[in-house]
């Protein structure tokens, strides 16, 4: 942030060739690039299968148990990298624990699950920091983000998990959409529900704890939840919509990457608020599209008033 | 354990913790129980973050920091309320504007920490307001907290039959002339009050567990309603009790940890409970159900 102050002294000259050239001159600013550039495509892909799959509750908790996680990591003096992925996969196995049908209300159960793993773990997060002693910069810095001081070894680190992670989404990829179309369906079919449901929350733990590390455990969702949603809003086809979220998820990160580096203000703040920019403007536009045609043709207009989500993923996926 | 309850009122600050300390906790744990009936725990989830951006632009902007509080987490339940009513607001809806109202609370940090350092303010406010400071409450503010929490507790009962009616079944308390949707309304507004009096608790970060693990405990331990809502209740006060208690004994202890710590042992305590259990009757595995279905009969009758 003293950096970024810093470059706020001289200012933007509004040329952006030299501006830009100015701004990448700085190691820091090429590695935050990189980085935000690697968690935009893997959040805008993982996202938009959590938004489909109605998981946003549980990812917004992954994303949040990284926090105790690193919070762990730098109490015991480990890298920080590696309890973010710890604290985020071991989450992920809790609550994939909830068996879903004991009771006679699954979800309300599993919910009240998820919300008691998410203040425990912060909780756990409080005392490791009480633990430790003093570190209250830290805190923020692990809560809201530190675009600005992200090292060669994690982008080398976020770059081999995002690797893993795109190459187990290829494998499992269309049974998962199978299943989260239409669960019943793909069981009687034998797909291994229970098994992929456990590998997503594995699979979105990942991710949460690599987004976590550029903009803070609390603003992931600014990254996983608005391109993707954004998406939605615009198409329901799958590939589509997947491009479409991963062209968000980057035009997001790369503009308030360059707004933060020449204001004062918090990057985490231009993440969210772009996001959200986005979001309202597809939904937005998508309830004038409507609107227009509801008054003008009423013919082939009920797909793009639907959710609209299922039937064209049920084409593509059942087809396997 | 004996002496430490004796030594507990020995310190005025324990004594201010103790009293507001068991007015949330009772109002969180009946709330909470409804939260989780309604299947309302994103939007609670939602309401922790929001307490936190409006704690800090109170702050920012050198306001009592909790007319920012009540105020932000207020407006923003019935900005919720007005949302679950369009049926098109779902989790994406609700996750895309508090992650949004989150960045909003980074921005007011910042500008706090910056406008505070020439008088030597750091971060700690932004971290008390996270992590709550109910060991730092002084008797004026407790009182005060423990205030809004009777009002909450007993506007909760006061509606308790019809809300507990219309949460089960909606439909049918609607037919039956059940003002659902105000008491839907009505019940984001306590949720609210809930959230920001709780925030001066265990913080804004962890008052979702004050609202969800209890409530979850009570209901896998009872099917009926009404016994689910006390036992909650219950449970939260003797979570805030031991917890404080143990704050007391281990100064490493964050009290916040500690009163999450108890919770949360006593819900997964439900689940090992149950497994022991269920072998036992394995066949009797439809009676809980059964007794939801009764049990939501019998507020239907008096309702």
């Amino acid at each position: 942030m003293s950096v970024a102050g810093a470059s706020a002294l001289v200012g933007p000259v509004w040329n952006p060739v030299d501006d830009l050239r100015r701004m990448l001159a700085l190691h820091f600013m090429v590695n935050a690039f990189r980085a935000g550039t690697i968690v935009a495509v893997l959040a805008a892909v993982v996202g938009w299968l959590m938004v489909l799959r109605r998981q946003s509750f549980a990812g917004h908790t992954l994303a949040v148990v990284s926090f105790p996680g690193a919070a762990a990591a730098i109490w015991l003096g480990v890298s920080a990298t590696a309890g973010y992925f710890a604290g985020s996969i071991a989450a992920a196995l809790v609550i994939a624990l909830v068996p879903r049908s004991a009771t006679g209300r699954p979800r309300s159960q599993e919910s009240a699950v998820i919300g008691t793993v998410q203040a425990f773990a912060l909780a756990c997060g409080a005392l490791f920091v009480s633990l430790y002693g003093g570190f209250l910069d830290g805190i923020t810095g692990l809560l809201f983000g530190s675009f600005l001081g992200v090292s060669d070894g994690q982008v080398i680190a976020l770059g081999a998990v995002a690797l893993v992670v795109f190459c187990v989404l290829a494998a499992i990829g269309r049974p998962l959409l199978f299943t989260t179309v239409d669960a019943d369906v793909a069981a009687a079919r034998g797909v291994p529900v229970r098994a992929l449901s456990v590998l997503f929350l594995v699979v979105l733990g990942c991710t949460a704890a690599e987004v976590s590390q550029v903009t803070g455990a609390l603003l992931v969702f600014a990254l996983l939840v608005m391109p993707a949603a954004a998406a939605q809003q615009v198409t329901a086809r799958p590939v589509a919509g997947l491009v479409l979220a991963v062209v968000f998820g980057l035009v997001v990160v790369w503009t308030s990457l360059s707004v933060a580096f020449w204001s004062p203000w918090p990057v985490g703040f231009w993440v969210s608020t772009f996001g959200f920019a986005l979001y309202v403007g597809a939904a937005g536009g998508r309830a004038a599209l409507a609107h227009r045609r509801r008054t003008g043709v009423v013919g082939p207009t009920r797909v793009a008033q639907g959710r609209g989500t299922g039937p064209a993923l049920a084409g593509g996926a059942v087809g396997t | 354990m004996m002496t430490a309850a004796f030594f507990v009122f020995a310190h005025p600050f324990l004594e201010s913790a103790f009293a507001a300390g068991t007015a949330i906790a009772l109002a969180s744990g009946l709330v909470g129980s409804l939260v989780v009936l309604r299947g309302q725990v994103f939007a609670g989830d939602a309401l922790s973050h929001v307490a936190f951006t409006g704690a800090l632009a109170a702050l920012a902007f050198g306001v009592d920091l909790r007319l920012g509080l009540y105020g932000g987490c207020v407006v923003f339940a019935l900005l919720l309320a007005v949302l679950g009513r369009r049926s098109g607001a779902d989790d994406t809806v609700i996750g895309s504007v508090f992650a949004w109202v989150l960045g909003l609370g980074a921005l007011f940090l910042s500008l706090f920490t910056a406008s505070a350092s020439g008088t030597g303010g750091d971060g700690t406010a932004g971290v008390s307001v996270l992590f709550g400071s109910i060991l730092g409450l002084t008797g004026g503010q407790a009182l005060a907290d423990s205030v809004v929490a009777f009002v909450v507790v007993a506007c909760l009962v006061a509606i308790g039959r019809p809300l507990l009616f219309a949460s089960l079944d909606p439909a049918v308390a609607a037919a039956r002339g059940v003002p659902v949707r105000a008491l839907s309304t009505g019940f984001f507004v306590l949720l609210g009050l809930t959230a920001g009096v709780a925030t001066q608790a265990v913080g804004a970060l962890l008052l979702l567990g004050l609202l969800a693990a209890p409530a979850g405990a009570a209901q896998r331990f009872t099917a009926r309603p009404y016994r689910a809502l006390w036992l909650s209740g219950a449970i939260a006060v003797g979570s805030m009790w031991v917890g404080l208690t143990l704050a007391y004994l281990f100064p490493v202890v964050p009290p916040s940890f500690g009163i999450l710590g108890v919770a949360t042992t006593v819900y997964l305590g439900t689940f090992a409970w149950s497994a022991l259990t269920r072998h036992r009757d394995q066949e009797d595995a439809a009676v809980p159900a059964v007794g939801a279905v009764t049990g939501a009969t019998g507020v239907n009758g008096a309702g």
